[in-house]
């Protein structure tokens, strides 16, 4: 469909943007995995420092693209769905918020001023302006929202009685997700950490300020991963040259996200102090809930892709497996989602892994951690975004792929460079290698009283796999800005490929609308979290003054 | 409902599998007598680093963490050791891990973890600190020695 000029500056922004970034966020990927298997034995590179690079590397990679992305695919999402663009002042809005967020928050982190990762756990103090840039994101990303729902309410008033079109319900119930969950961290900077940055308030409630950043944390991921479920659903069937299994599976899935995103969170605290062992067990069981719509959807989409494949002449049990458009050129958004979604089996598997409870304790916080979650952000999400990204800007630009071939084989080079250093990275983890630690210089290193030699083969798979990453990477960013540079060989149109369904289900009232399912969300959720703020209450002791990341005297005692 | 039969199967299949994984979570917690951490009020009086030796072969330790050291920094047990970790930090947020107990606690200012385990094998474990607390997070190690030296 046609769209205005105002909207296409908004989107190539929104996508191109943290793309360019992404230069920094990978170069600091692939220095991490060097760092640590004691190649280089220092501190910083380039005067950028191990845990300030890291720092970097998780804003930008999983905060500023994931979230960037998530609100330019709503915005294609529900203009093309509705065939009506968004307000053009909220989009701005909302553009200029997330941007100069973005920039307060890369100063203070370029600067040197906020290296405490991008969980920035107090007492861990940074400078104000990066707390004041991630809330900057964060509320920039809600005014979308808003305008989304006014929109759909609109269109539900004329169309009462057909079915919401399944990604339009996904963009919606993903920002509710994020909606809910971003209050608990924006109380977390607005009102405890950054009058406490400022000097204001004297100390911190370090075991509060974890428990509400872990009320958004785990949300967080499922905010991350929402966007390519609905690509998944929506995007890949067709692609790959079929139809979608079933409609109503992805519409119960996503109404199952949005009871058990947020409710789990304390799964991220099992090592914690002030938390009980039921409260703890509690979230653990409702995180195996929120297992059962990624099997719905794991099974949808193998019958969806069986279905494609067995229409384009496929014969015998597998022989499907063969007839899709692996490496088609024209297709090549199918490269990107299959490669995310074999990286996804080993990430949802060494997710229940994580989830478990007690089993928990062999691989909390060491490498194991990262090497699985790169299997699931830097797998299906990171593929979902940069290849939708590259495809939405082609169209709507009307410019062809720079280097098409290549562009379809990216994806398996990440996937097989991800296999290695994930493989690097758990094994590792089993042995009690670290997360967050710049290995080389004492672990690492030879000469140092902290050497461990079971952790050289492990640190050197993740090496391997990291240049193999990084080179996929860095291919992608030629082939996007390639293909900016280009000349405009047709018109440009807003266009996504859209699924028909297989099972076209008729409307299930219940699976059509919001209320019932956000009073569950909330019920549950206070199931949830009011025990464990309770606890937390309960147990901790005082709250804490301000630390720099150099010096273990509290800010007021070393002035 | 209108949905089809094989995608019902699926979703009870999936049900039954999920249910399969918190029936051996449950077994595997009583039977290896395997938890996360327990949950303690904070008291000041696990703030002081200290080795209690209760019987000779029961020990607690008060770990405390801080930049960039743990407190104890070596402890020495015999081996089949009960020891009783209590683990608290004086300033930013630390890890506490010994992989090959699967001993994994967080240490944070204000706040009280603990965990028992058993010492069965002679040997010398590495503590060793893996959450990030600033510029010296990679020198911040401990040791539990069994039975050393004997042991090495
Ligand atoms: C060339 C590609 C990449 C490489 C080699 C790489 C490597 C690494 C390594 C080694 C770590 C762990 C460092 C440590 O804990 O000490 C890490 C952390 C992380 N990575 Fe990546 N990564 C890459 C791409 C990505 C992408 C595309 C994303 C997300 C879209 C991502 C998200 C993260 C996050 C969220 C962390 C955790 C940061 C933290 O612990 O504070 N990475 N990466
Ligand atoms: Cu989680
Ligand atoms: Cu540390």
């Amino acid at each position: 469909m046609q769209v205005s000029k105002s909207f296409k500056r908004v989107i190539f922004l929104e996508l191109a943007i943290p793309i360019a970034l992404l230069l920094l966020g990978i170069y600091h990927g692939l220095m991490q995995t060097i760092y640590r298997s004691g190649a280089i034995q220092q501190t910083s590179v380039a005067k950028l420092d191990y845990y300030q690079g890291l720092t970097l590397h998780g804003v930008i990679n999983a905060i500023v693209l994931t979230t960037f992305f998530a609100v330019a695919l709503g915005h294609v999402t529900m203009t093309y769905y509705l065939k009506k663009e968004p307000n053009k002042k909220l989009m701005w809005l909302s553009f200029w918020f997330m941007l100069i967020g973005t920039v307060m928050a890369a100063w203070a982190m370029i600067a040197g001023k906020a290296s405490v990762l991008y969980t920035f756990y107090p007492p861990l103090k940074a400078h104000p302006l990066f707390y004041l840039g991630t809330a900057l994101i964060i509320v920039g990303s809600w005014f979308p929202f808003f305008d989304w729902s006014r929109m759909y309410m609109k269109w539900k008033k004329v169309n009462p009685t057909t079915k919401t079109p399944l990604a339009v319900l996904g963009t919606l119930i993903n920002f509710i997700i994020w909606f809910t969950c971003t209050l608990a961290v924006a109380y977390e900077v607005l009102v405890l950490l950054i009058p406490w940055s400022m000097g204001w308030t004297k100390t911190v409630n370090v075991n509060l300020a974890r428990t509400l950043f872990w009320f958004f944390g785990h949300a967080l991921v499922y905010f991350w991963l929402l966007p390519a479920y609905i690509m998944f659903y929506t995007v890949l069937p067709k692609v790959a040259g079929g139809k979608l299994y079933s409609d109503l599976a992805g519409r119960v899935a996503l109404f199952l996200f949005l009871l058990f995103s947020i409710p789990v969170g304390v799964h991220h605290q099992y090592s914690d102090p002030t938390i009980t062992q039921g409260v703890k067990f509690f979230h653990g069981l409702i995180t195996y809930g929120v297992a059962i719509p990624s099997f719905i959807t794991a099974f949808t989409l193998a019958a969806s892709l069986e279905y494609a494949g067995r229409k384009n002449g496929a014969k015998g049990l597998f022989g499907w497996m063969v007839k899709l458009p692996w490496f088609n050129e024209d297709k090549f958004l199918f490269s990107y989602f299959i490669g995310g979604l074999i990286l996804f089996i080993f990430g949802g598997v060494t997710g229940i892994v994580n989830a478990s409870y007690s089993l928990n304790s062999v691989i909390h916080n060491t490498a194991w951690m990262p090497g699985h979650f790169h299997m699931t952000v830097a797998g299906p999400v990171f593929l979902g975004i940069v290849g939708m990204s590259l495809y939405i800007y082609s169209k709507m630009s009307g410019k062809k792929i720079f280097w098409p071939k290549l562009n379809t084989i990216i994806p398996y080079l990440w996937v097989i460079g991800m296999l290695i250093f994930s493989f690097g990275m758990s094994w590792g983890g089993l042995r009690g290698e670290p997360r967050r630690t710049n290995l080389g210089t004492t672990y690492l290193n030879p000469d140092s009283e902290l050497f461990r030699s079971d952790w050289v083969p492990t640190t050197l798979l993740a090496m391997l796999g990291g240049i193999i990453m990084f080179t996929a990477g860095m291919m992608y960013i030629i082939i996007f800005f390639g293909t900016i540079l280009r000349k405009k060989s047709q018109e440009g149109i807003l266009e996504i490929p859209v699924s028909e369904a297989y099972h076209d289900e008729k409307r299930v009232p219940l699976f059509d609308k919001f209320k019932p399912w956000i009073v569950t969300m909330i019920i549950i959720i206070l199931l949830a979290y009011i025990p464990a703020l309770l606890n937390v209450n309960k147990n901790s002791g005082p709250g804490s003054p301000r630390y720099n990341i150099d010096n273990p005297l509290p800010i007021e005692a070393s002035k | 409902m209108v949905m089809d039969k094989i995608e019902r199967r699926v979703i009870m299949a999936s049900l039954v599998l999920m249910g399969l994984f918190v029936f051996s979570l449950l077994y595997a917690k009583n039977k290896y007598k395997s938890n996360v951490p327990e949950c303690l009020p904070y008291d000041k009086a696990y703030t002081e680093p200290k080795i209690n030796k209760i019987d000779e072969k029961t020990y607690e330790v008060f770990s405390v963490a801080s930049m960039w050291q743990f407190q104890p920094s070596e402890i020495y047990i015999p081996v089949g050791s009960e020891v009783d970790f209590y683990l608290t930090s004086k300033d930013v947020v630390h890890g506490f891990n010994i992989s090959d107990k699967n001993i994994n606690m967080m240490a944070v200012f204000g706040a009280i973890n603990k965990t028992t385990v058993t010492f069965d094998k002679p040997g010398v474990y590495d503590i060793v600190c893996h959450e990030y607390c600033g510029v010296g997070h990679q020198n911040m190690r401990a040791q539990v020695i069994v039975n050393y030296p004997d042991a090495k």
